[in-house]
């Protein structure tokens, strides 16, 4: 046994570290928490708008327009069919909010990021530690700082998601621009391309096939979070896989387990097609 | 584009450029702490050259991989930063610009093709073309124009709207070349652009650049390793060895009176026919046509 008189507890001052930021601060998190929760309200609001059918028709012409095959198509529109046989159509609309939220906060974050990092050597190695620590991390504890700030409900899950996801798109679009070749950008220069259109002209699109396979990256990650971010109170078909799990109840388990797989194909699917379509041509 | 255009010349002093660890400090001016230096891994490319190019001549740096040609003709447009001495390109004092100022020099003054030519791969070729005008800012229907223009040129008429990746080598070097006769510089750089070409095309494109510098008499300094290159484009050649000039002149002194063993070694292993037996009245009738026999 470890000696009783070698243990010291750090919780306590963790607490009194959370209250102090809670008290000082409040008025930051509500604030934050308010702009999220809108955002994440208005999305859920169009999502739930659209009828069932006008969503699977959509991810079916989608999927024809970026993957041109009607085998894909038609599997896809059947995955999505599935989940509202399930009967869980709308814990799927709750949570593909949330994922939404999740990307377009990760992207909006993550690829100026990147930019940076490629950009500046210093940005990158200060960055890159905390990338590997954010990766490295179990998502479960993700969950603790969010839940710490923001308490239960969908914004603390929506700011973990965003912590767990994020990591992907920002290392690939680093790697993306560090890969474009040397002897482009050095047409470019001797051009007199400015930092701004080498940006633009030269790097950018040539590293956006690793960008967008980094979206592709933090948006099935941030599908694998949701689900376990149902631990802090966000509804969605996460909530329904912890219930089941509670109370042993396998089959109700394997309906929303296979709803949580079919979204993650057509969701994964969807962005892969997408980001093909943006490789240089040959 | 007028037929006959007459452009400015370059003039270099002393340039050197030195390629050292971090932390070695390097004075070209002082031998003792040069020699240091090179001790403690720094790397001379270019040492000490001097030369002159003037306007409308077509000036060949030969040399073989690592005598510091690829460096200096980076030089000339500051891709690679010289550790000391002075360029002078079409009036302009290269080592003397401002960031702002680099950037325009190098948009209206001087335009470079590649060995591995530098296009976009996701821009059509007409777009490739036109780079550099967009850099400069020229409106679209103008710089496409222009672009249309320096395509026919070079023969790519009609493959306008090809992405570079559905052409051979040789085609796309031929849109690095239009991309570069868009821009309409005075000064233009090629480095090593027919390396990379199989020989037939290689001579090709040689043809080509010949027909071309008659029509538009620019400024050129042209890299190779390939002596039989050299000869049959320089107006004058350059021999380059560890970042020196070995010698100057006329692509007809260099094979007949070679400065030293190095120019001799050189000139007998690539054109053997011309030292042994032959003579000058050989090389006049041989393979290449030596420029310096047309009384240049």
């Amino acid at each position: 046994m470890f000696p009783r008189e070698l243990q010291h507890h750090v919780g306590p001052f963790i607490d009194r570290a959370v209250d102090w930021l809670l008290v000082n601060y409040g008025g930051v998190f509500d604030a934050v928490s308010g702009a999220l929760l809108r955002l994440l309200l208005q999305i859920e609001a169009l999502l739930r708008a659209l009828p069932w059918w006008l969503v699977i028709g959509a991810v079916g012409v989608a999927a024809w327009l970026l993957l041109r095959r009607w085998t894909s198509a038609l599997v896809l529109m059947a995955l999505l069919f599935m989940i509202g046989v399930f009967g869980l159509w709308p814990l799927a609309t709750e949570t593909m909010a949330i994922i939404i939220t999740s990307v377009v906060l990760a992207l909006v974050v993550g690829i100026p990021a990147g930019i940076l990092m490629a950009e500046s050597d210093r940005v990158r190695a200060a960055l890159t530690p905390v990338l590997d620590a954010m990766q490295t991390l179990p998502s479960f504890v993700y969950l603790i700082p969010a839940m710490m700030l923001f308490g239960l409900g969908k914004v603390p899950a929506v700011l973990a998601t965003l912590i767990y996801s994020v990591p992907p798109v920002i290392r690939l679009t680093d790697l993306g621009i560090r890969q474009v070749s040397a002897s482009v950008q050095e047409a470019a220069a001797a051009y007199g391309a400015n930092r701004w259109q080498m940006l633009k002209e030269v790097r950018l699109p040539l590293a956006l096939p690793s960008i967008l396979a980094g979206v592709n990256q933090t948006t099935m990650m941030a599908l694998a979070m949701v689900v376990i971010a149902s631990m802090i109170g966000a509804r969605g078909i996460g909530q329904e896989v912890l219930l089941s799990i509670n109370r042993i109840e396998v089959g109700r388990g394997f309906e929303a387990g296979l709803s949580v797989v079919a979204l993650a194909i057509v969701v994964d699917r969807l962005t892969q097609g997408f980001a093909r379509r943006f490789e240089p041509p040959r | 584009m007028t037929p006959v255009e007459r452009s400015a010349g370059i003039r270099v002093e002393n340039l050197w450029k030195v390629f050292a660890p971090k932390g070695v400090a390097v004075d070209v001016n002082d031998p003792d702490r040069l020699a240091w230096a090179e001790r403690a891994g720094a790397v001379v490319a270019v040492r000490d050259v001097s030369f002159e190019v003037k306007p409308g001549e077509l000036f060949v740096v030969m040399g073989l991989s690592g005598s510091g040609k690829s460096t200096l003709i980076r030089c000339l447009l500051r891709l690679v930063e010289p550790t000391a001495g002075t360029i002078v390109c079409n009036g302009h004092e290269v080592t003397a610009l401002g960031p702002r100022e680099l950037t325009e020099f190098r948009r209206h003054h001087v335009a470079m093709v590649f060995q591995h030519y530098g296009l976009l791969p996701h821009r059509t070729v007409l777009e490739n073309a036109a780079f550099g005008l967009k850099l400069r800012g020229v409106p679209r229907e103008e710089r496409y124009a222009r672009a249309r223009e320096a395509l026919a040129r070079v023969g790519l008429a009609g493959w306008e709207d090809r992405y570079p990746s559905a052409l051979s080598g040789g085609m796309q070097q031929r849109v690095g070349i239009a991309r570069a006769l868009a821009n309409d510089p005075a000064i233009m750089l090629w480095d090593e652009p027919f390396s990379g070409l199989d020989p037939l095309i290689r001579r090709e494109m040689q043809d080509e650049l010949v027909r071309l510098q008659r029509e538009l008499r620019k400024t050129i300094v042209f890299v190779t390793h390939d002596l039989d290159e050299a000869i049959r484009l320089g107006d004058r050649l350059a021999v380059m060895k560890d970042g020196r000039f070995v010698q100057v002149g006329t692509p007809l002194d260099i094979v007949q009176n070679p400065a030293n063993d190095y120019v001799r070694r050189f000139v007998q292993a690539r054109a053997p026919a011309l030292v042994n037996g032959y003579g000058v009245q050989g090389a006049l009738a041989g393979p290449w046509p030596l420029k310096a026999a047309a009384g240049g």
